[in-house]
C-alpha cells in the first residue's frame, strides 16, 4: 500500500498565497471569456437581425462569423469556469463548508441559467444550416437572457461575500439559518450586478470592434469591416456612459459599506472631512508621493459636499486593512481613467455621426478604437482587483478571514504552476485558432471549419 | 421524506444525468481514441464527432449541477470530499480542460499536425477524466473519507476499490457511447458502421461487467457496508441492471451476426437502463449516508431555507431545462444542427 500522506502540512501562509494568486489567475483568465458569454449573444444576434430585416448580407456573415468564433470562447469558458467551480473546494473547503449553504443559493440559481444558455448556444451555433432564417433567430434570444441571468446570478454571490447577510450563525459560527431572498438580493448586487453586465458589453463591442478597426487600418475598408465596427462600437457607446453612472454610484455605496476597501483604494490615511482626491502616485502612510492632487474632490465624490467625513486607514484596525495599497489605488485609477477614455472615444463617434452620417476620417479614430478593447479588458482586470483585493484580509467581509478558508492540502504552488503553464498554451492556441478563423475568411478559403458554413443545399 | 432527503435525491438524478449524457461523451471520445490511424479511424471518428459536437456542452453542464447542489444543500460533506480527494478531482479537472479545449481547437485548428494534436488531447483527456471521477466515487464508497474532511490525499484512492470503480466508468461509458453510436450509425444507414459500434459495445459491456464482478469482490472486501446493502435493499435494482445488460448483450450479439439490425429505441432505454439502476442501487445502499460511514444526510444537510431553495431551483429547472434539453436532443437526432 502507497504511504506517501504523511508529508508535512504545508506551510498555510505559503498556502494561503499560492491559493490567492491560482484564483486570482483563473479568474482573470475565466472573466474575459465569460463576458463573451454575457455580450457576444445580443452583439451577434443584432447584426443576425439586420441581416434579416434589411436582407443585408454583410451583416448576416459578420453574425455567421461571430457566431463560429463563439463556439470555440464558450467552450473554453465552459471550462475554465467548471475549474473556478472545482477551486472553491480544493482551494478553499472551510469556506464552502462554513458558508456553502448561503454563498452557494445564487449558485444554485446560475446553474440554470447556464444550462439553459449552453443549450441555446448549441442550438444557435449549430442552427445556421438547417434552420429556417427567424427560427434560428429567435432560437437565439434566450441566450442573450439567460447570458444576464446567469452575470446577475454569479456576482449577486460575489457581492454577499462583501455586503454578507440573510444568514444566522450559532455560538459556534455554524449557518443555522438563511433567508435566500436577502441573500440574493444584497446591497452590493444592486450595483456589482449592473456594473458587471455593463463591463461585459464594452469588453465585447470594444473588443470586437477593434478587430475591425485594425483590419481597416490594414487598408481592409470594405462594407464588411465598417459593419464589423460599427454594430459591437455602438453597443459599446451605449453602455460606457451608463457604465460611468453605475461604477460612481457604485464606489460610493463602496465608501459608506466597506471604509476599509474605499480608504485603500483612494489611499486615505487619516478620517476627516475635505479629504483630496489623488490621481496615480504611491500610497504611503505618510501620504501620497507623486500623485496630482485634487484638494476636496475625494469628499465631494462621496457626500457631493467638501465637508464630507470620509473614514481612513487610521480608523481601521491594522489586521482589517486591505495590502498592497498602492496597488490598488492604480488599479482603481486605471479602470476609471480607461472608462473615461472610452467615453470620450463614444462622444467622439456620436458628434461626428450626428454631423455626417459617418465615422470619423482620421486614422487617429481608428487607431484609438484598435486599442479600445484592450483597454476595456485591462480596466475589466482593475476592476475586479479593486473587490477583490480591496475585501482582503477577508473572504467574507466581517465574518470569515481569507487565511481561515483555505485548504491544508500540500501542493497547490505546484498546482498553480501548472495552471499558468497550461491556461498559456489555451490562450495562446485559441487566439492563434481565431486569428486563423479570421484568416480563411478573407481568404474566403474552404478551411477546416467551413462545414459550418451555409451549403447549396441550406438554402430552400 | 425530510427536505435534505429530497435535496439527496436531486444531487442523485444530477449524478445519474452526468454519468448517462457525461458518461456517453467520455465514450466517445474513448472510441475516438482507439479508432486507428488518420485514414482507418476517419469514418468512425466522422460519426462520434458529428454526435458529440452539439450536445457535449450541454451535457457537461451537468457536473455543474451536481458541484453546486453538493456545495449548497450538502457543505460539510463537498468539504470533506474535496479536502481529502483533492489529487484525483484535480486531476479529474485537468481532463476536463483539456477535453473541452482539445475538442474545441481540434476542428478549427490549421494544418494536419495540430488538427491531430488537438485532437489526440481530446481523446486522451476523455479517458482521465472519467477514470479519476470514478476514482472519487469509489473512494467515498469504501468510505476513506472522514467526514470532517483532510482525509489522507493518496491512500484514500490509490487502493483496488477505487481504482476498479475508475476502470469501471471508463468502461461503461464506452459501452453507453457504442449503444448510442449504434443506432446513429443506423440512422446514417452505415450497416458497417453499425456492426463496427456493436462489436465495440459488446466489448465495452464485457469489460464492464467483469470490472464490476471485481468490484462486487473489493465492496465485500473494503466497504462492507454498502456490499450488505447492495445485496439486501438494493438487490432488486442490481437485477434489473442485470436484466437490462442481459437484454442489451442479447440484441448486440444479434446485430453482430447481422441476424437482425438492433433497434435504438429498445437497445439504449435498456443499456441506460442498466446503469441507472446500478446508481440507484448505490444510493439506497449508501442511504442515510451521504459521505459513507461518516457524515448522514441529516448531519451535513444546509439549513432548511436552503434546501428549499435547492427544490424550488430544482423544479424550475425541470420545467425550464428539460424541454429544453429536449430540444436540442430532437433537433440534434433530426440531423437539423450541424457544422
Amino acid at each position: 500500500m502507497l504511504r506517501l500522506d504523511p508529508l508535512p502540512l504545508a506551510a498555510s501562509a505559503s498556502n494561503l498565497l499560492a491559493a490567492r494568486e491560482q484564483m486570482a489567475f483563473t479568474l482573470g483568465f475565466h472573466i474575459v471569456l465569460s463576458c463573451l458569454g454575457v455580450a457576444l449573444p445580443a452583439t451577434i444576434l443584432v447584426a443576425n437581425y439586420v441581416g434579416l430585416r434589411r436582407d443585408d448580407s454583410d451583416a448576416m456573415e459578420l453574425a455567421r462569423r461571430w457566431s463560429k468564433a463563439m463556439a470555440v470562447t464558450f467552450a473554453v469558458g465552459a471550462v475554465t469556469g467548471t475549474v473556478l467551480s472545482f477551486e472553491f473546494g480544493l482551494l478553499w473547503p472551510r469556506f464552502m463548508d462554513r458558508f456553502g449553504a448561503a454563498f452557494g443559493i445564487a449558485f444554485a440559481i446560475e446553474g440554470i441559467f447556464f444550462f439553459l444558455e449552453a443549450i441555446f448556444l448549441a442550438i444557435y451555433i449549430y442552427g445556421w444550416k438547417r434552420l429556417s432564417g427567424w427560427a434560428h433567430f429567435w432560437s437565439g434570444v434566450p441566450m442573450v437572457l439567460t447570458g444576464i441571468g446567469g452575470a446577475f446570478a454569479v456576482v449577486a454571490a460575489n457581492g454577499w461575500m462583501n455586503q454578507p447577510q440573510g444568514f444566522t450563525l450559532d455560538a459556534a459560527g455554524k449557518v443555522v439559518d438563511t433567508n435566500p431572498v436577502q441573500v440574493i438580493f444584497n446591497p452590493a448586487s444592486g450595483y456589482e450586478v449592473p456594473h458587471m453586465i455593463l463591463a461585459a458589453y464594452m469588453v465585447v463591442g470594444f473588443g470586437v470592434a477593434s478587430i475591425y478597426a485594425a483590419g481597416m487600418l490594414k487598408g481592409r475598408r470594405d462594407r464588411l469591416h465598417r459593419l464589423g465596427l460599427l454594430i459591437p462600437l455602438t453597443i459599446a457607446c451605449i453602455a460606457t456612459p451608463i457604465q460611468l453612472f453605475v461604477g460612481d454610484t457604485a464606489a460610493r455605496a463602496v465608501a459608506d459599506h466597506q471604509p476599509a476597501k474605499f480608504a485603500g483604494m483612494e489611499c486615505i490615511q487619516e478620517s476627516g472631512p475635505d479629504q483630496t482626491e489623488y490621481i496615480g502616485g504611491i500610497c504611503t502612510s505618510s501620504g501620497v508621493k507623486g500623485a496630482i492632487p485634487l484638494p476636496g474632490l475625494d469628499s465631494f465624490l462621496v457626500g457631493f459636499s467638501k465637508n464630507t467625513e470620509v473614514t481612513g486607514l487610521n480608523d481601521i484596525p491594522a489586521d482589517e486593512r486591505p495590502p498592497a495599497n498602492t496597488f490598488l489605488h492604480l488599479s482603481f485609477d486605471a479602470m476609471v481613467g480607461i472608462g473615461t477614455a472610452l467615453l470620450a472615444l463614444g462622444a467622439w463617434l456620436a458628434f461626428v455621426w450626428w454631423r455626417r452620417r459617418d465615422i470619423p476620417k482620421t486614422p487617429w479614430f481608428l487607431r484609438a478604437v484598435a486599442v479600445s478593447g484592450a483597454g476595456a479588458v485591462l480596466a475589466l482586470w482593475a476592476g475586479w482587483i479593486v473587490t477583490e483585493v480591496g475585501r482582503q484580509p477577508w473572504i467574507v467581509q466581517g465574518y470569515m478571514r481569507t487565511a481561515e478558508a483555505v485548504t491544508p492540502a500540500h501542493g497547490i504552488w505546484f498546482s498553480f504552476a501548472l495552471v499558468l503553464v497550461l491556461y498559456a498554451a489555451i490562450g495562446t492556441i485559441a487566439i492563434l485558432v481565431l486569428r486563423g478563423m479570421s484568416k480563411r475568411w478573407r481568404e474566403g478559403a474552404a478551411g477546416p471549419d467551413t462545414p459550418y458554413a451555409p451549403s447549396a443545399e441550406a438554402t430552400p | 421524506m425530510t427536505r435534505a432527503d429530497v435535496c439527496a435525491v436531486v444531487l442523485w438524478v444530477g449524478v445519474t444525468a452526468y454519468a448517462l449524457f457525461g458518461g456517453a461523451d467520455f465514450g466517445g471520445g474513448f472510441w475516438d481514441l482507439v479508432a486507428g490511424g488518420a485514414e482507418r479511424g476517419e469514418r468512425p471518428r466522422a460519426v462520434i464527432q458529428r454526435s458529440l459536437t452539439p450536445v457535449w456542452e450541454a451535457n457537461h453542464v451537468w457536473l455543474i449541477f451536481i458541484l453546486v447542489v453538493l456545495w449548497t444543500a450538502f457543505p460539510p460533506a463537498f468539504s470533506a470530499v474535496m479536502t481529502t480527494l483533492y489529487v484525483p478531482l484535480a486531476l479529474a479537472a485537468l481532463g476536463i480542460v483539456l477535453r473541452g479545449s482539445g475538442f474545441a481547437f481540434r476542428k478549427s485548428i490549421e494544418g494536419l499536425s495540430g488538427r491531430r494534436a488537438a485532437g489526440a488531447t481530446f481523446a486522451i483527456s476523455s479517458l482521465l477524466t472519467p477514470f479519476f471521477m470514478g476514482c472519487v466515487v469509489g473512494a467515498i464508497a469504501a468510505g476513506n473519507v472522514p467526514g470532517g474532511g483532510d482525509g489522507p490525499a493518496f491512500s484514500s484512492w490509490l487502493q483496488p476499490l477505487p481504482l476498479l470503480t475508475g476502470a469501471m466508468f471508463v468502461a461503461s461509458g464506452a459501452y453507453l457511447a457504442a449503444v448510442f453510436l449504434v443506432g446513429d450509425a443506423r440512422r446514417a444507414g452505415d450497416e458497417r458502421l453499425e456492426r463496427y459500434f456493436a462489436r465495440r459495445a459488446l466489448a465495452a459491456a464485457l469489460v464492464a461487467g467483469v470490472a464490476a464482478a471485481f468490484g462486487l469482490v473489493e465492496l465485500h472486501a473494503e466497504a462492507r457496508y454498502i456490499f450488505d446493502r447492495l445485496t439486501s435493499e438494493g438487490l432488486p435494482l442490481i437485477v434489473l441492471s442485470a436484466a437490462c445488460g442481459l437484454g442489451v448483450l442479447t440484441i448486440l450479439i444479434a446485430a453482430t451476426r447481422r441476424s437482425a439490425p438492433a433497434s435504438p429505441w429498445l437497445l439504449r432505454p435498456l443499456a441506460a437502463g442498466a446503469v441507472v439502476a446500478v446508481i440507484w442501487g448505490w444510493g439506497v445502499a449508501q442511504f442515510p449516508y451521504l459521505v459513507p460511514t461518516s457524515l448522514k444526510i441529516t448531519q451535513s444537510a444546509a439549513p432548511p431555507d436552503t434546501l428549499s431553495t435547492v427544490i424550488v431551483v430544482f423544479l424550475a429547472a425541470a420545467v425550464l431545462v428539460l424541454p429544453a434539453l429536449a430540444l436540442l436532443y430532437w433537433l440534434s437526432q433530426q440531423e437539423l444542427l450541424g457544422e
